[in-house]
């Protein structure tokens, strides 16, 4: 656990030094000592609940298929994907670096939804 | 927006002299399966169910049984026995009055794309009397690999990812994949290589060559919402204009409908699995479970028939019940 808190902590690091952002390291620490959340999205009806989210970094989300079809969690830009998930197979992903990403099902692309992590 | 009913539908065309447009009659809603006919280029459909009166009528050149949607592996609430209907799917096309030489399948053979579950639907046709069977995928077919285990089973004679046309008594057959590289928020795709080779294939045929289509997702916009559409198919009817006679059957949509524009016949067949709802009648096109003893009703199998001297083609769709 604690290796992975580092690892956000760099992550963030390289992302907000790219932007420019020029943020002092004190708020590093202070994100750092954050506890990671957890949080789910459930796949009903052919739809991703909630549809959008907005996360810190860190952040935990895990995807339920509830429905009697099989359905993927699949990133738009490729930074993540699930295997075909089953009825209550769950699939996890952790957002170390801010960013939007939207996400679809491969399987049924009219099922899409976004995680928005700051 | 296609309405459907849910007792019979029927289309007449009225004959036009050059005897180029047959009828269409079809079961809307019961079949799992259809009986198509090509008389003079123009398909006509039956209802399986009333083909002993029918069957002196619509025997022709060449008849074929068109199955889809079997899902090997799904075992929840709307069907817990695929086998058990994918078995009497078979049984219906062993008791058909004319023989069928072929079948085609228009995807979701299996529910996960799991090895086992292809091997499941491959020994249960071998029961079936006809001998050959053409696939396509559908996007059940191709979870996890792409579709490669897809095409290293069925795809051995096929272009690109699985596509191929072959020729039966005077009929081109053109089997397509829109189930493969779909795009976040979109419908099925049937994608520039596959739309290339889709031209040159058919440059060279006749004006009055019969033309089957068939492919998993309808080649028409059904219901967009729901994802039941190709988003490229309009350019892949363009190249099918000049032909007198276009038959297109599709799958995916696991109830039957029905829909003529101008020279093309649209062609949805039943599952032999589960039925789904009509569009936009539930939250969701997920399986719609009706009573056990309904099952059989909403499940079916579809038959074609081909009928050179009468210019026409047949397609009669048949439950399972």
């Amino acid at each position: 656990m604690r290796r992975s808190v580092s690892t956000a902590v760099l992550l963030v690091a390289l992302g907000w030094g790219i932007a420019g952002l020029g943020v002092g390291t004190g708020n590093f620490t202070a994100s750092a000592q954050q506890k990671p959340q957890t949080l789910d999205v459930k796949i009903d009806n052919f739809s991703f609940g909630p549809t959008e989210l907005t996360v810190p970094v860190g952040t935990t989300v895990t995807w339920t298929n509830r429905d009697d079809i099989p359905h993927t969690v699949v990133s738009t830009d490729k930074v993540f994907k699930s295997k075909v998930l089953d009825t209550d197979e769950k699939f996890s992903f952790t957002f170390n670096t801010a960013g939007t990403y939207p996400y679809f099902c491969s399987i049924h692309p009219k099922m899409t939804g976004k995680v928005v992590v700051q | 927006m296609f309405e459907k009913k849910k007792d019979e539908l029927l289309i007449d065309h009225n004959h036009d002299g050059v005897d180029r447009r047959g009828f269409l009659k079809c079961m809307a809603w019961a079949g799992t399966g259809a009986l198509c006919v090509i008389q003079g280029g123009v398909l006509k459909s039956y209802s399986l169910s009333n083909m002993p009166e029918l069957s002196a009528e619509v025997a022709g050149e060449l008849s074929f049984v068109q199955i889809s949607d079997s899902h090997m592996g799904f075992n929840k609430a709307a069907n817990p026995d695929v086998v058990g209907t994918l078995k009497a799917a078979v049984d219906k096309i062993n008791g058909l009055a004319t023989p069928p030489e072929f079948m085609l399948h228009t995807g979701d053979i299996s529910h996960l794309s799991k090895p086992e579950e292809f091997d499941t639907v491959d020994q249960i046709l071998k029961s079936a009397s006809p001998k050959d069977v053409f696939f396509v995928p559908g996007e059940h077919d191709v979870l996890g690999d792409d579709g490669k285990q897809y095409l290293e089973r069925y795809g051995k004679n096929a272009k690109g990812a699985g596509w191929y046309s072959f020729d039966k008594k005077g009929v081109h057959f053109i089997g397509l994949v829109n189930v493969l590289n779909l795009k976040a928020g979109g419908l099925g795709t049937l994608g520039h290589e596959q739309l290339e080779w889709m031209e040159d294939d058919v440059k060279h045929l006749k004006d009055s060559t019969p033309i089957v289509v068939f492919a998993h997702i309808p080649l028409w916009t059904v219901y967009p919402e729901w994802g039941w559409g190709t988003e490229d198919s309009a350019q892949a009817l363009a190249y099918l204009k000049k032909f007198g006679s276009v038959t297109v059957l599709n799958g995916h949509i696991h109830q039957t409908m029905q829909k003529v524009e101008g020279n093309v016949t649209f062609h949805t067949a039943a599952s032999t699995a589960f039925p789904q709802p009509a569009p936009g009648k539930a939250d969701s096109p997920g399986p719609m479970k009706v009573p056990a003893e309904q099952l059989k009703s909403v499940l079916g199998i579809t038959d074609v028939n081909y009928v050179q001297t009468q210019h026409a083609l047949a397609v009669v769709d048949s439950s399972l019940a």
